[in-house]
C-alpha cells in the first residue's frame, strides 16, 4: 500500500466513515472496521484486527477510540493513528455540537425517532452477521481450547456481567499459561 | 482558566473508564455534576438521551457536550482533545509493544486465549443491541422484557437485513442506511 496523499485520504474517510455509523456501543465499531479494513481493503487479517480488539479492550478509554489508534498506527505510525483518531472524534464532535443547539427541536422530532428505531434493526443485523462469522471460524478451527474459553467468556459476561477487561486478562494469562507451558507453542500449528 | 479546568476533567474521565461504555458513565457523572457543576441534572439526562441516539462514544459525547455548553465550540474541541489523550498515549504506547513483539510464541499464546473471548464479548454487546431493536421497551436486560412488549416490525427488519448481509454481502453502512429509511417510512408514517 503506497504511503501516499490517496492513502491518508483512504485512511480518514474510512474511519470518519465508520464512526458516523457506530450507533449502539464501542463494539459496532468491530464489524464495521473488520468489513472495511479486512475485507475490502484487505489491509488487516483476521487474526490481526481480533487481537487489535483485545488490546483496545483493555486499556482505558473508549473502546471505538482505542481500536482506531491501534489500527492507525498498525497502518501508518504515529501519523497514521493521528488522521484515524482525528477521523473518529469528528463525527460525535460535529453531531453534539449541532444537537446542543436544537436540542429540543431534535428530542420532539418523530421522524428521527423512527429513523433510530430502524436504525438499530439494521446495527443489529449487521452485528449478528459479524458473530455468525467470527463463532464459525472458531468453531472450525477444532481448537477446544478456544471453543472452552468462548463459551465460558460468553457466560461470564452475559449471565454473570463480570467486567470486560477482567475477562480479557483472565483469557490472555490462561492462554499464555497454557499454549507456553501446557501444550508447547507451534505444536498446535 | 476555563478552558484548561476542562481539560483537565476529560482527561480524567478519558484515563480511568477502563471497560469501554458505561463503565464512563459515573465518572463523567462525578466530574461534570459534583466536582464542578456544570450540568444540572436534567441537562445529564439529556445528555445520555442523546447519546443513545447518535453516534459515538459516550466519553466522547459527553466532552463535546459540555464543552460546548461551558465554553462554546473551542470548549467542546478541548474537552474532546482531553478525553483521547490518555488513550492516545497508552494504545500507541501498547501497539509499539504489541506490533514488535507479537510474533515471539509467549505473546502468541496470549493473543491465543484472548481471541475466543473477544468474539463472546462481542456477541454479548450484540446481544443487548439485538434486545434493543426487537422490544419496545428501553431497557437492555432479559429480566424486565415482556412478550407483550415485542417489536414484531423490529424483528422481521433484522431477520431480512441478517439474510441480506449474509447472502449478498454488501456494505453494512448500507444496511443500516436502509432499514433506518424503512423505519421512518414504516414508523412515521404507517
Amino acid at each position: 500500500m503506497g504511503r501516499n496523499i490517496n492513502f491518508y485520504r483512504q485512511l480518514f474517510l474510512s474511519t470518519f466513515t465508520i464512526s458516523a455509523f457506530t450507533i449502539g456501543g464501542g463494539y459496532v465499531i468491530v464489524p464495521l472496521m473488520r468489513k472495511k479494513f479486512v475485507e475490502e481493503l484487505k489491509w488487516i487479517d483476521e487474526e490481526e484486527m481480533l487481537n487489535i480488539v483485545a488490546i483496545s479492550q483493555s486499556a482505558p478509554g473508549p473502546i471505538a477510540v482505542n481500536t482506531s489508534i491501534m489500527v492507525g498506527y498498525k497502518l501508518a505510525g504515529i501519523p497514521g493513528a493521528l488522521i484515524t483518531t482525528f477521523g473518529t472524534i469528528l463525527p460525535p464532535l460535529i453531531i453534539i455540537t449541532i444537537i446542543a443547539k436544537f436540542y429540543e427541536a431534535f428530542k420532539e422530532n418523530s421522524i428521527v425517532s423512527a429513523l433510530l428505531l430502524g436504525m438499530r434493526a439494521g446495527v443489529a443485523a449487521v452485528i449478528i452477521d459479524v458473530i455468525i462469522k467470527m463463532t464459525k471460524d472458531i468453531i472450525k478451527s477444532k481448537n477446544n481450547v478456544s471453543i472452552a474459553i468462548m463459551v465460558i467468556a460468553l457466560i461470564a459476561t452475559v449471565i454473570f456481567d463480570i467486567n470486560a477487561a477482567l475477562i480479557i486478562i483472565i483469557s490472555g494469562a490462561f492462554g499464555g499459561f497454557y499454549y507456553n507451558f501446557v501444550r508447547k507453542a507451534g505444536e498446535s500449528q | 482558566m476555563i478552558y484548561l479546568e476542562i481539560f483537565v476533567s476529560f482527561f480524567y474521565i478519558g484515563l480511568f473508564s477502563l471497560g469501554g461504555g458505561y463503565a464512563a458513565l459515573p465518572l463523567i457523572e462525578g466530574q461534570v455534576l459534583d466536582v464542578k457543576n456544570w450540568l444540572t441534572v436534567a441537562e445529564f439526562a439529556d445528555l445520555l438521551t442523546i447519546s443513545q441516539m447518535t453516534p459515538g462514544p459516550i466519553a466522547i459525547n459527553a466532552a463535546t457536550f459540555v464543552g460546548t455548553k461551558v465554553a462554546g465550540l473551542p470548549g467542546a474541541v478541548i474537552a474532546t482533545i482531553g478525553c483521547v489523550t490518555p488513550s492516545f498515549i497508552i494504545v500507541l504506547t501498547l501497539s509499539y509493544f504489541y506490533f514488535k513483539y507479537k510474533r515471539l510464541s509467549s505473546i502468541q499464546g496470549i493473543l491465543k486465549g484472548l481471541r475466543p473471548a473477544v468474539v463472546s464479548l462481542i456477541a454479548s454487546a450484540g446481544l443487548s443491541i439485538l434486545l434493543l431493536a426487537i422490544f419496545k421497551t428501553e431497557g437492555t436486560s432479559m429480566l424486565n422484557m415482556k412478550l407483550s412488549d415485542i417489536n414484531f416490525i423490529g424483528i422481521i427488519m433484522v431477520a431480512i437485513s441478517a439474510f441480506i448481509l449474509r447472502r449478498f454481502k454488501p456494505d453494512p453502512i448500507k444496511v443500516m442506511l436502509g432499514t433506518g429509511i424503512a423505519g421512518v417510512i414504516i414508523y412515521g408514517f404507517l
